[in-house]
């Protein structure tokens, strides 16, 4: 077996065996659930089944990105804490098979947990009508997102030794990736468009919510995982020689 | 089997270690000695491809470890100062699993995880949460992770640390039992724990070697005559005369005298042991104990680890 998958398995075998997964999974799901009752399904005024779904998309996100920051706290600061990342490093594994397992195992986790919440829009069907094509591609952008937001908590886990450090500096550069687009405002083209291109929400996720996949979306999310995983990697090679 | 030059580490400004220079030859059992903070870890830790020098030249097996690294992890099993294990998997998961990441094949994993249990006497603790062992346990287990893929080189940084004298005896036995199958590096600040498993010994302090040897070429490099410690049965009136007659031998005193024994000092220039004991046994002694003194390894560590690097600094 791939190193990277025998490690994504060793993980994912730690998330679902340490209460700290399911307590992270429990805690995400109830608020979700209220929110979903309080505003997707419980205002005055009527709804088409289409809003209430984008409505239940556009609070998912939102947990879905806290969900992967608390997730991925663990991943490298946890074991630099305890010492247990010298087994790994130690072995024949390329870093960025270390990297690549355990983003694995997290993105797994974290995908259970989103498909553990399609109860909700499966609600919306007792009393509306469900177009299973929004509902795919929101669960799509739900997990390109989640992808993304896990490989930037994998950096910064990778970059300190607490938790707590982690989880602060990974939730500060993710706002600052969300926020991006307030610069586009005040600032000219062509920077403003870049700063619109950059916004990991307001930009390429509502499409999604809108049951809408486009490729240049999608292209972004993988990047954003692609290069977040790139830079965690290259943080691990640099402790060697610190 | 290993081969160091200049080895250099630096922690920002602070020079971990200096130009260290040593060979390990295949098989043998080589002590790592030093106070805390001399550079022992950090030097395990490059030879463990888990850190990269500064400058120098680390070969192993003919392999270098920075142009080679993944090659020579292949080669190595590394036990660090903690050992690395994760409390919530079973023994046997572990084991599996740290197997599995060296690289051996799935089909022999059982047999390899099987057969490092039964060398480390882990057995019957193969299906018990790691979490739950008592600190004795979990050593064993963080040496059986470095030896269950069968390395060439066993790096143990202070494998005996935190044990109870029960224990770093059974520990000693199970680095012993090493001997043969694989080259070990053992780390530790007490000479004599280490002096009884290994074959030699290098001593660094402040980052640089100071001394190597074995334990008695290093007592004869400081001019220390050594010492032993005989034990015949009472009562022995002629045995001081017996073992003063002993070619070599400076000085014997009695040490302390009951209705059981009689317990000699004797100091001698040089390696005196098996005449010592000839001599008494062909008076007519009941030889109960000989051996080297205890507080003489202690003084001659505390003498090699504040003496002062030699050459440049």
């Amino acid at each position: 077996m791939n190193a990277a998958l025998l490690i994504a398995r060793r993980e994912l075998g730690t998330h679902l065996r340490t209460m700290s997964g399911y307590v992270i999974a429990a805690a995400v799901l109830l608020v979700e659930g209220i929110l979903f009752n309080a505003f997707a399904l419980g205002t005055q005024q009527d709804k088409h089944s289409a809003e209430v779904l984008s409505d239940f998309f556009y609070f998912s996100s939102g947990m879905t990105m806290t969900a992967a920051i608390f997730l991925s706290m663990r991943l490298l600061a946890e074991e630099r804490q305890t010492g247990t990342l010298v087994l790994l490093t130690s072995s024949p594994v390329r870093d960025r098979d270390i990297i690549l397992g355990k983003f694995i195992s997290a993105f797994l986790f974290l995908a259970l947990m989103i498909l553990a919440t399609a109860f909700m829009p499966a609600l919306i069907m007792v009393n509306g009508k469900l177009s299973f094509g929004q509902v795919a591609a929101g669960y799509l952008g739900l997990l390109l997102l989640g992808s993304s937001a896990l490989a930037i908590g994998t950096l910064g886990s990778a970059l300190v030794r607490s938790q707590l450090l982690a989880v602060i500096l990974s939730a500060a550069m993710l706002v600052a990736m969300i926020i991006v687009w307030l610069l586009a405002g005040v600032s000219e083209r062509p920077l403003n468009d870049v700063f619109m291109a950059l916004a990991l929400w307001g930009r390429h996720f509502p499409p999604f919510q809108a049951g809408v996949i486009n490729l240049r979306d999608v292209a972004y999310y993988i990047l954003v995982t692609y290069f977040a995983l790139f830079l965690a990697t290259r943080v691990l090679e640099a402790r060697r020689w610190q | 089997m290993i081969e160091v030059r200049e080895l250099t580490k630096y922690y920002g400004e602070r020079p971990a270690i200096r130009n260290l220079s040593f060979d390990i030859q295949a098989g043998e059992i080589v002590g790592f000695l030093g106070l805390n903070g001399a550079g022992k870890s950090t030097t395990l830790k490059i030879l463990g491809c888990v850190l990269l020098p500064s400058s120098g030249q680390v070969r192993v097996d003919g392999l270098e470890v920075t142009s080679q690294p993944h090659e020579v992890r292949g080669k190595i099993g590394f036990l660090p100062d903690t050992a690395p294990l994760y409390n919530e998997m079973t023994v046997g998961g572990y084991l599996a699993f740290a197997a599995r990441l060296r690289g051996v094949a799935s089909r022999d994993t059982p047999a390899r995880v099987r057969e490092s249990e039964e060398k480390l006497g882990l057995s019957e603790v193969h299906d018990d949460l790691i979490g739950t062992l008592s600190y004795g346990f979990r050593q064993r287990v963080g040496v059986a992770q470095a030896l269950v893929h069968r390395p060439h080189l066993l790096i143990l940084d202070e494998p005996a640390a935190g044990l109870d004298p029960v224990q770093i005896v059974e520990m000693r036995g199970l680095i012993r039992g090493l001997r043969g199958d694989h080259t070990v590096l053992i780390s530790s600040h007490f000479l004599s724990e280490i002096s009884q498993t290994c074959d030699r010994l290098l001593v660094i302090q402040a980052g640089e070697i100071v001394a190597q040897g074995t334990e008695d070429e290093l007592a004869a490099s400081l001019g220390a005559p050594g010492e032993i410690e005989v034990a015949v049965r009472a009562p022995a009136p002629k045995a001081l005369d017996v073992v003063r007659q002993v070619s070599s031998v400076l000085d014997v005193r009695i040490a302390h005298a009951t209705n059981q024994e009689i317990v000699l000092k004797v100091r001698a220039r040089e390696e005196r042991r098996p005449e010592i004991a000839r001599a008494l046994i062909l008076t007519g002694h009941e030889l109960l104990r000989l051996d080297r003194s205890t507080s003489r390894l202690e003084s001659v560590f505390i003498e090699l680890a504040h003496r002062k690097p030699e050459g440049p600094s």
